[in-house]
């Protein structure tokens, strides 16, 4: 074998301090108001929908404007399962995001019959299907939705205090699943293969990377992960409507912007978007339509002259990486090396 | 049974205004493969445009045609020229994402300055008046103008694209552009100039959408979606596969909407899902490899 070992690094990788982030995060019921924890799990939902589109777009090179179809599965999913099969709120989030992977194989095998730039509109069209479906779900309240009934709430927690801490707590730990799922995605042979596809998609093919297998397994991750925090963000809403839970503009438009404006093609990128996005609408939000417009311009600025958003930007100025995902080739040491297979 | 055929004759009638909807989306991938996600978008930009030309000048909806539909050829120039020119390259992303912004500018400039409230361009006599041709069976003489004019629209493309030297050089760069250019063709100039062409067909399917029914600023991303599943139901690189495909969803769209009101867009969908699976390829392509 070649005298080489691949290791992962990353200038500020440090678990100590992903660890503090953390801890402090899940310690805000005893720091934040009622406000705080709703805010910060909002940013949760946007965090996890905006890495799990950066995931298809930036590194399977699947650009969606249809995830709006695997929240709202998620979301009527959740509904369904525990109003009309009985099933507790907390277990209907995972179960879920397995149904709609499972539905996600279907559109999966009609959508890659359509190639680049029409798979987007595709996507939208799944879900719109969806979309039209669910206001034909006269069970599920048609076309002007439901609310989801108190027993079903009360039954996540007896008090509201008690709910709220739950739900922000299940909220900050999906996020954190769905970032370590990518993490651990990007770090294994898989990753090695979507970043050569991100890369260069016909090399990646010539170098016998199954492209199309590599791409069905992120689109149905993406389905799995998406649904579940569909499921969870109306869980807190305690309503729903097929607009509502379908809608281009929140699920899909808000996340490709957050993506882009962060930086897409890398883990931080969403994050960052996020963050920015919400710093943005806490200050803006009186402006109203004329906030989505400033955005739609920013991310047209963005995407022409800084592809790689403000995180990019960061990396070609410091080197920042806060994920451990770039590979380095380290030579070994020759006796080290032929002592290991010595016989 | 005359229920059916008139449900059909309807069907097809509206198929001309999603072949229109189609061609300009077409037209653009052919020539320079953008898929504009903007594009219903624009065509309901060029609505709201006639229904301000008509209104301040007191004219007609196809008076105003002749002024919005150079006017609407003009933002087509300065778009591809100023905008969507950097986008395009090997890499997907920048085209989506720059025109799926700027659908969002649209439609949000669009409410700002009209309200979410649903506006109608008004025809006068034309709008009621119907051929009857037999017992219980009558065509209404605007949708048939639209479909007359839905074919000779493409048609026209058609012979522009065939038949000039202006379609030769269109279809000279969307072959080889390195080539194109190469042999003396402005490549920028030729693509702002198929943008303007496919913006101006925005318009004239903007004034008959106007004119049909009622119209607000957040419906263009369904007319993107009605364009785009007749180019795939057609088959993609022909245009009279294209009319055929919008005649098709617009015959499906009909009969489901027939069957239950909420079943309208519904069976549109999921007759183009059923071309998907079945024959992937639209039914009339004329692709080249």
């Amino acid at each position: 074998m070649s005298a080489v070992r691949v290791e992962f690094g990353g200038r500020i990788g440090r678990p100590a301090l992903l660890a503090i982030v953390v801890i402090a995060l899940a310690a805000a019921p005893a720091w934040g108001g009622r406000d705080d924890l709703r805010l910060l799990a909002e940013i949760y939902a946007y965090v996890g929908l905006a890495s799990l589109w950066n995931l298809l777009a930036g590194y399977a090179g699947l650009v969606s404007v249809g995830q709006q179809a695997y929240v709202g599965l998620g979301a009527y999913l959740l509904f369904a399962l525990t109003l009309l099969a009985g099933v507790p709120p907390l277990l209907a989030i995972p179960l879920a995001g397995v149904i709609a992977a499972i539905v996600a194989l279907p559109a999966a095998a009609l959508l890659f019959r359509l190639r680049g730039h029409y798979f987007a509109i595709g996507t939208w069209i799944v879900a719109e299907v969806f979309r039209l479906l669910a206001s034909q779900a006269s069970v599920l309240g048609g076309g002007s939705g439901l609310s989801l009934p108190v027993g079903i709430v009360t039954s996540i927690a007896a008090t509201r205090q008690e709910r709220e801490f739950l739900i922000y707590w299940v909220a900050l730990a999906l996020v954190l699943v769905v970032l370590l799922l990518i993490v651990a995605l990007l770090r294994s042979r898989y990753g090695l293969a979507l970043k050569a596809i991100r890369d260069n998609e016909p090399a990646a093919l010539s170098n016998g990377i199954d492209v199309t297998r590599i791409k069905v397994i992120v689109y149905i991750v993406t389905a799995f992960a998406t649904a579940m925090i569909g499921a969870l963000i109306f869980l807190q809403k305690l309503r729903i409507s097929p607009d509502a839970a379908f809608s281009v503009n929140d699920w899909t438009a808000f996340v490709i912007f957050m993506t882009v404006i962060g930086g897409i093609g890398r883990i931080e990128g969403p994050i960052i978007g996020a963050v920015v996005f919400f710093a943005l609408r806490q200050t803006l939000a009186d402006l109203g339509t004329l906030y989505l417009l400033l955005l739609g311009a920013v991310a047209i600025v963005v995407m022409l002259w800084a592809p790689k958003g403000i995180w990019g930007l960061i990396v070609a100025r410091f080197g920042w990486q806060v994920f451990p995902l770039e590979r380095h080739v380290v030579a070994l040491a020759r006796s080290q090396d032929s002592g290991a297979k010595a016989p | 049974m005359t229920i059916w055929i008139n449900v059909i004759v309807q069907g097809v009638l509206v198929g001309g205004l999603y072949a229109m909807f189609a061609a300009g989306l077409s037209l653009i991938f052919g020539i320079m493969r953008l898929v504009n996600i903007a594009h219903g978008d624009l065509i309901v930009l060029a609505a709201y445009l006639a229904l301000v030309t008509a209104e301040t000048l007191g004219i007609g909806p196809l008076p105003a045609l002749l002024i919005v539909a150079p006017l609407m050829a003009l933002v087509g120039y300065a778009l591809q020229r100023l905008l969507l020119n950097r986008t395009l390259g090997h890499d997907l992303l920048p085209p989506l994402l720059v025109t799926f912004g700027l659908s969002v500018i649209i439609q949000n400039g669009l409410l700002e300055l009209f309200s979410a409230d649903s506006r109608r361009l008004q025809a006068g006599a034309i709008e009621v008046a119907t051929f009857p041709l037999s017992e219980g069976l009558s065509i209404g003489a605007l949708p048939l103008l639209s479909f007359v004019v839905a074919v000779a629209v493409i048609g026209a493309l058609q012979l522009v694209l065939y038949r000039t030297a202006l379609g030769r050089a269109f279809r000279a760069t969307a072959d080889d552009p390195d080539v194109a250019q190469l042999m003396g063709l402005d490549n920028q100039h030729i693509f702002a100039l198929a943008m303007a062409l496919s913006l101006a067909v925005v318009a004239v399917a903007g004034v008959f959408l106007a004119v049909r029914a009622n119209f607000d600023p957040a419906i263009g991303p369904a007319r993107l979606i009605f364009g785009f599943e007749a180019v795939i139901i057609g088959g993609l690189g022909s245009l009279w596969g294209t009319l055929a495909g919008g005649v098709l969803l617009g015959v499906a769209q009909a009969i489901g909407a027939q069957l239950d009101p909420g079943w309208q867009m519904l069976a549109g969908h999921l007759m183009f899902l059923l071309v998907l699976a079945v024959r992937p390829e639209g039914l009339f392509p004329r692709v080249r490899a």
